[in-house]
């Protein structure tokens, strides 16, 4: 009964997972350089109407290809969107937190009056979602083969490539180290040679086309339309990034919690073993945790030393 | 090839200031060249333009007889320029050989090869006897070992010209001597080395030529073998410096502060502070000598009731006020200069009348029934300027920010000695100042000294002590190594306490 | 006299940030096909063409000036309040909850309803506060947690207990002696939305400059604010300050649910977070953080979502160009940096020559307003 209930369930959590892990992904980035990125649920937002509005566009020419012209068109252009964080953090100092702010109302308005202008109502439906599929061979190993291996989505490899990828990136490359080193101590990182200013944007750059490939993802293997908001999920996506203490891995594990919290909640009302657990702690349930996480951590925090600290060359 | 570098009517200038004015400046290759100014004279700044952190508005660099642009550190580091800063720029998570090799990283395979670079490394570390371990985390090491970091990032990327940026500050005598060692290694290497500094007796140690700068000009390069320490002085001030302080005997009377067996945890949650006892009488000042970083934050923080206390007590006048807040100890009669004036003196955003009442705003007259007087405030701010000598564009209206350091120093001391206390904790209270303030902050502390007030004078700088206090406390690693005499003592001795030499006489 | 070029500044640094923001709004309007000045001429002629309409901006304005005043409040103890959203909804269950439950006179009623949303609003803001006093947790974080666990609880508790008739998504009506609208208003303003929410948000408006100008409370918030250790080394209660800075800053944004959902609207909707939370950071920064700034700010944000409905439906114009206008104003307030600094450039010299013609001529000082 349990077996069968996990079983079920273990798809759409995954499912709800991988948007989260991408878009937390690319938070890690930014703040990782040293810029908060509170923009997520924004970026996010752009990336869903790019996504939807782009294969609605070409589905008809390309019915199979449209996914993935949708999911990189979303990733380039809120990339993109993103300079308008990164312009505003790292060239003119300003506040992060505030910038965040504006990225996301920016979306949110800009979005639903383009998605009103293109199509007069406000949403933007696609008609092919991404196709699921059966992995030959592993699907065969028992338990784990139908857990992880079965109707699964190839955008959901895609992003587990990618976060294995950013974790090299992160710690292994040159890129990385310098990364980091703006993240914790930008001076260094300067008089070492290490050019501050152009690894925030490459950072907030990377942020923007995981956050919009995050969206379109979310777009194409659960929505299916664009409605003008990202319900929080940005935001869902920050608290794992901070739940996750910063770290690939962490990150990992924080977004399947709080996408498996979030999938109980969302059929527990058809699943009658779960509807006596009430939605209310559920879906509460990702933020409270990451409080709960913020003040255990509070003696020895993981957040780069320098974040949220606008990079001024003058000031030493 | 006379000289490695020459800097030729450099200037530099910021929003409302010439930091350099047309300075001229040579360094000969294999010798020790002190930089000596006043704090804010341009040393750095000059620096700063050589290592490319900043570009001159006007002037020339020649290197090794050829002329340069040196518009980023990266281009510095690739003519053999490297610079141990004053803050070390050091990333505290990552291992010795990540910040060595950060910006010049070797790869192998799309990845950094820390591996190789740890050996050449450790090779280097070994040739000039520096002894550090490429594996250690900063975060994990010490001060002095973290400076050797430093110089290690500059030998790696095969500096030539080596430049220090006061690099004493932060150490105990003893290491100063060991520095001073690794500096000749470095010489006999072919290395050439830029010091900048304020203090005359490293100068006089260590370098062969000093050039002296003074608001922004270069005052004149000496031999240092053609000086001496009052010259250097002179030619830094630009009047004589008396290097004795004028002072009475001092009359000590009844205890005003005792602390007794004090135990402080410090901020990595160790012991900052180790079962520490101290007496200050009024009409005394006890000073107390130690490295920074040896507990005497905690020191403060505990006295003043900024961190608790782990054990033992802190008596104000007899009474126990170990379990005090900081007001109730302020109205007790304790006052604090603080070593950061700009972190815990003042507001900055705030006015200099707004500032004068920091501690006094919520009582009677200033305040009444919860509604600030201005009207009283403004007068009695006045008053404190007038008293104190604070010059503003502004009068009392002016923003704490827009005051210069000295001035920002005099509003802080006007404020504390304005209350009226019985103990006046002085840390570092003349930081950054020029010799003009300096004086004038160590009249005022004897001043109050000979009031009968109790004067707690915490230094980093050495002379400073030497100068101002009855009796001296020297503190290392937590503990009270000792009490001497001022009367009795000297540097050698003072020093040696420093590093933890432990001396039988407590007075 | 710092002080009057200081306003001035701000004042010029509003103003840009308004002008490039409606610019920003042009320049969308003109891409998807649209005539600007036909656009804004409209979007202006909605929010005052007639008493009705007049009345209507102010409602809608006052839930902001609650909410800017907020943001503001906080940012003068150095505090980023982002959850006014999450704490207006609080205050709206409150207020919600009360009126629908209890059946007193309306004068006992509405005072119950307005000490009651200030209360809720105050304790969820509080909560934040006491966790940057204690942990150290930044309260940005704190907020955006606060916010969503707010939106969620809601989102759980109207349907449950207090479902209105139709729909599963919003609260029942609230009787009218529960409603902030009174009839000798809504027919003064020929029967427009204004209620007394805006008088209480003028009482609160002149409370709060009063508080930060002449009192120690003020005075000590502002010390916090700006430098939290210094304000510490000095025997100032940094802890408790953040803590009541928080809780005051959470009572207005409180107060404010109460009146968008009881005065302006008339139930609560679920799954909504209100924008009028985070409009409120634009309230505040285009206000400079000083209340009669945020009082006047509010009134134009108010005057833009209030005219846009009527220029959507006399041109092809989408109405979210309102919202799009207001980003852009935060994005542009928030690098206000480049407007100064073009500023400072412009009028440097000017700007000297005042603050010289100042110095000679002595300034009496009366009261710390003069600042």
């Amino acid at each position: 009964m349990m077996v069968d209930l996990i079983y079920q369930l273990f798809p759409y959590a995954i499912a709800f997972t991988i948007p989260l892990l991408i878009t937390s992904l690319g938070g890690l980035f930014s703040e990782r350089s040293g810029v908060i990125n509170i923009g997520l649920e924004g970026l996010m937002l752009m990336g869903m109407f790019v996504g939807a509005f782009v294969i609605s566009s070409v589905e008809a020419l390309y019915p199979t290809a449209a996914v993935w012209i949708g999911l990189l068109a979303a990733a380039v252009i809120v990339a993109l969107f993103a300079l308008l964080h990164a312009f505003a953090c790292v060239t003119l100092n300003a506040n992060q937190v505030i910038s965040g702010i504006a990225i996301n109302m920016i979306a949110g308005a800009v979005t639903v009056y383009l998605a009103r202008f293109f199509t007069g109502s406000g949403n933007v439906q696609i008609i092919r979602g991404m196709p699921r599929i059966t992995i030959a061979y592993l699907s065969d190993i028992p338990i784990l083969g139908q857990l992880l291996f079965t109707h699964t989505y190839a955008s959901t490899w895609l992003i587990l490539l990618i976060l294995a990828l950013a974790t090299f990136l992160l710690y292994k490359t040159r890129f990385g180290l310098r990364l980091r080193a703006c993240g914790e101590q930008p001076h260094a990182a300067d008089s070492a040679g290490v050019n501050v200013y152009l690894m925030r944007y490459m950072a907030v750059l990377i942020s923007g086309a995981c956050a919009g490939l995050g969206g379109a993802t979310f777009i194409v293997t659960l929505s299916g339309e664009f409605n003008g908001t990202a319900a929080g999920l940005g935001f869902l996506a920050l608290a794992a990034l901070i739940f996750g203490q910063w770290k690939p891995w962490g990150i990992l594990g924080a977004t399947f919690f709080f996408g498996f919290a979030t999938t109980v909640a969302n059929v527990s009302q058809v699943i009658p073993v779960l509807a006596q657990i009430p939605g209310i702690y559920l879906k509460t349930f990702p933020y409270v945790v990451t409080l709960l996480a913020l003040i255990l951590s509070s003696k020895s925090s993981q957040a780069p030393k320098a974040i949220g600290e606008p990079y001024d060359k003058g000031k030493r | 090839m006379k000289y490695i570098v020459e800097m030729e009517n450099i200037r530099k200038s910021f929003p409302g200031v010439v930091a350099c004015d047309e300075i001229n400046f040579q360094v000969r290759k294999g010798e020790i060249h002190a930089l000596l100014g006043e704090n804010g004279a341009g040393k750095s700044t000059l620096m700063n333009v050589l290592f490319g952190l900043y570009q001159q508005d006007r002037g020339e660099i020649y290197l090794r007889g050829e002329k340069v642009n040196i518009t980023n550190p990266n281009i510095a580091n690739d003519l053999g320029i490297g610079m141990v800063h004053q803050h070390f720029k050091l990333v505290h998570n990552f291992t010795v050989t990540e910040n060595i090799i950060l910006g010049i990283e070797p790869v192998k395979a799309l990845m950094v090869d820390t591996r190789s670079a740890s050996s050449r490394i450790r090779e280097i570390s070994e040739r000039y006897g520096l002894n550090v371990d490429p594996e250690a985390k900063i975060e994990d090491v010490s001060v002095g070992m973290q400076q050797r970091v430093e110089i290690l990032k500059m030998l790696y990327r095969d500096a030539e010209i080596l430049i220090f940026d006061e690099p004493t500050a932060v150490l105990t005598p003893q290491e100063v001597t060991e520095l001073m060692k690794i500096m000749r290694g470095l010489i006999e290497e072919g290395k050439s080395i830029i010091l900048i500094t304020h203090k005359l007796k490293e100068i006089m140690a260590i370098a062969d030529r000093c050039t002296v700068i003074r608001w922004g000009k270069v005052v004149g390069t000496v031999n240092v073998s053609d000086t001496n320490e009052e010259k250097l002085a002179e030619m830094m001030v630009g009047r004589k410096v008396l290097f004795d302080i004028n002072k009475k005997e001092a009359n000590p009377r009844g205890e005003v502060l005792r602390i007794e067996s004090l135990s402080v945890l410090g901020s990595a949650g160790t012991h900052g502070l180790k079962n520490f006892s101290l007496r200050v009488k009024g009409g005394e000042i006890v000073g107390l000598a130690g490295v920074d970083g040896n507990g005497q934050a905690e020191l403060v923080e505990a006295i003043i009731g900024l961190r608790r206390t782990d054990s033992g007590k802190i008596y104000l006048h007899g009474t126990d006020v170990t379990r005090l807040t900081t007001r109730q100890r302020i109205n007790s009669g304790m006052a604090h200069i603080p070593d950061d004036r700009h972190k815990h003196g003042l507001i900055l955003d705030y006015t200099v009348l707004e500032n004068l009442i920091l501690k006094n705003y919520y009582l009677e007259p200033y305040s009444r029934r919860g509604l600030i007087n201005w009207d009283y405030v403004y007068t009695h701010a006045e008053q404190v300027i007038k008293d104190f000598d604070v010059r503003s564009g502004q009068g009392a209206e002016a923003s704490a920010r827009s005051l210069s350091g000295g001035n920002q120093q005099k509003a802080i001391v006007g404020r504390e000695i304005d209350g009226n206390p019985d103990l006046l904790l002085a840390v570092q209270p003349t930081r950054g100042l020029d010799v003009g303030a300096i004086e004038y902050i160590h009249r005022r502390l004897l001043e109050q000294r000979d009031q009968g007030k109790a004067v707690f004078l915490i230094s980093l700088e050495l002379d400073e002590i030497l100068d101002l206090s009855d009796r001296i406390a020297v503190i290392y690693n937590g503990e009270l190594v000792g009490v001497v005499n001022a009367a009795e003592t000297n540097e050698n001795e003072i020093g040696l306490m420093m590093a933890g030499g432990r001396r039988g006489a407590v007075a | 006299m710092k002080t009057k070029l200081r306003v001035k500044k701000d004042f010029l640094i509003s103003i840009s940030a308004i002008l490039l923001g409606l610019l920003a709004g042009a320049g969308l309007m003109a891409v998807t096909g649209n005539s600007p000045l036909e656009g804004f001429i409209y979007l202006f002629r909605g929010g005052t063409m007639n008493i009705e309409r007049i009345g209507n901006t102010l409602a809608t304005a006052t839930p902001l000036i609650f909410t800017g005043l907020s943001v503001a409040f906080a940012f003068k103890t150095g505090l980023f309040n982002i959850g006014a959203a999450g704490q207006m909804l609080i205050g709206g269950l409150c207020a919600t909850a009360i009126g629908l439950t209890f059946d007193w006179p309306k004068a006992i009623l509405l005072t119950v309803i307005a000490v009651a949303s200030l209360i809720g609003g105050a304790l969820w803001a509080a909560l934040p506060g006491l966790l940057k006093a204690r942990y150290n947790v930044h309260e940005v974080v704190a907020t955006i947690m606060m916010n969503w666990i707010a939106y969620w609880a809601i989102y759980y508790i109207i349907p449950q207990h207090f479902k209105g008739p139709f729909l599963e998504t919003e609260s029942q009506r609230i009787p009218e002696a529960a409603s902030l609208k009174v009839p000798w208003l809504t027919d003064l303003f020929s029967g427009s939305f204004i209620n007394l929410g805006f008088f209480l948000a003028i009482v609160f408006v002149v409370i709060i400059a009063f508080v930060l100008e002449k009192t120690t409370m003020g005075y000590e918030l502002k010390a916090v604010g700006y430098n939290r250790d210094a304000a510490e080394a000095a025997g100032i209660s940094v802890n408790r300050n953040i803590i009541l800075s928080m809780a005051i800053a959470g009572a207005l944004a409180g107060l404010g649910g109460a009146t968008f959902y009881i005065g302006f609207a008339s139930n609560m909707q679920i799954g909504v977070l209100p924008a009028q939370g985070f409009d409120g950071i634009a309230v505040a920064l285009l206000g400079a953080n000083a209340p009669w700034g945020v009082f006047t700010a509010a009134i134009f944000f108010g005057l833009l979502h209030n005219g846009k409905g009527f220029m959507s439906a006399m041109t092809a114009i989408p109405p979210e160009i309102a919202d799009t206008i207001i980003a852009t104003i935060i994005y542009f307030a928030a690098t206000s940096v480049l407007i100064e600094r073009n500023w400072d450039k412009l009028k440097k010299i000017n700007l000297e020559n005042i603050l010289r013609r100042k110095k000679r001529g002595k300034l009496a000082v009366k009261a710390g307003g003069e600042r």
